[in-house]
């Protein structure tokens, strides 16, 4: 019970952020990639304020033995770079400028523009269960 | 290149980057995971079956929506201007979907949480998707669709 209230409030705190900040809006990340055009550099802002505090989280981290609120810390370990994460990345890229969204502010735009976000949702979900099937 | 500063909003947006890094912060000291947003949907909707437990990433991603939904009952109303075009959204969602599976995240685990760790795979996804986003919104603006 614990877990799931600290995951509903940094979910929670995590869309507040993406709505305060404008990244729920796609024109605006669209602006952002967008360098022939007029270019919006808010998205750089963004990025800025929410490498501070896992700046300093990450070193509270090294020295903890487990989280506060969780038994073990479930950290990815990999430091592969392969072909998989390259074009993941870059088909993830394309997708992302098309549109302007990437999960996250599409899944806080459920509340804020529920039939153009749940349609894009819908897609993307699609997309992962493709992806599940091919690469298995 | 034109800096359209009058369309910026670099306060709203540091301040809810903070945000967005606190939020991030809970999820790693205490549940020791990294809030990556397409891990956890696949997580929560049961596509993927290995990562958080599913009452842990279902509850983080119900939050999103209740965080957007508290700004905008906060400040009268978030803007948010979508693509009018389905097809837009419809093929745009896959690509997102199938490369951010593909790829091990998105803009939220490995561009803030990936990139703050100076993990190698997160800062190579990150300067791939980014430079994969600025090449495609360059294209469809050369090509006359922005």
């Amino acid at each position: 019970m614990k877990r799931i209230l600290v995951a509903l409030l940094a979910g929670t705190l995590f869309g507040a952020g993406l709505a305060w900040s404008g990244m729920a809006d796609p024109q605006r990340v669209q602006g952002f990639l967008d360098l022939l055009g007029d270019w919006d550099p808010t998205l750089a802002f963004v990025m800025a304020g929410a490498l501070i505090p896992m700046a300093i989280a990450w070193p509270i981290q090294k020295r903890l033995e487990k989280p506060f609120a969780d038994a073990h810390f479930q950290l990815p370990g990999t430091t592969k770079l392969d072909a998989k994460l390259a074009s993941g990345a870059i088909l993830f890229g394309i997708g992302w400028g098309i549109a302007g969204l990437c999960p996250g502010p599409a899944v806080t735009g459920l509340a804020i523009a529920p039939a153009s976000a749940a349609l894009f949702v819908i897609a993307m979900l699609a997309g992962m269960v493709l992806e599940r099937m091919s690469t298995r | 290149m034109r800096v359209a500063l009058l369309l910026a909003q670099p306060m709203e947006g540091f301040t809810g980057g903070l945000m967005i890094g606190l939020a991030a912060a809970i999820m790693l000291l205490g549940l020791g995971r990294i809030a990556g947003v397409s891990g956890l949907a696949a997580r929560a909707t049961g596509i993927a079956d290995s990562g958080a437990p599913r009452p842990v990433a279902l509850a983080f991603v119900l939050g999103l929506p209740i965080g957007g939904l508290l700004v905008g009952l906060l400040t009268g109303g978030v803007i948010v201007r979508y693509p009018t075009s389905i097809m837009t959204l419809l093929v745009a969602g896959l690509l997102v979907g199938f490369g951010t599976r593909l790829g091990s995240g998105c803009t939220s685990g490995h561009g803030v949480c990936g990139l703050s760790r100076l993990s190698p795979r997160s800062i190579v996804a990150t300067i791939l998707f980014m430079a994969s986003g600025f090449a495609t919104v360059a294209i469809m603006r050369l090509g006359g669709l922005l």
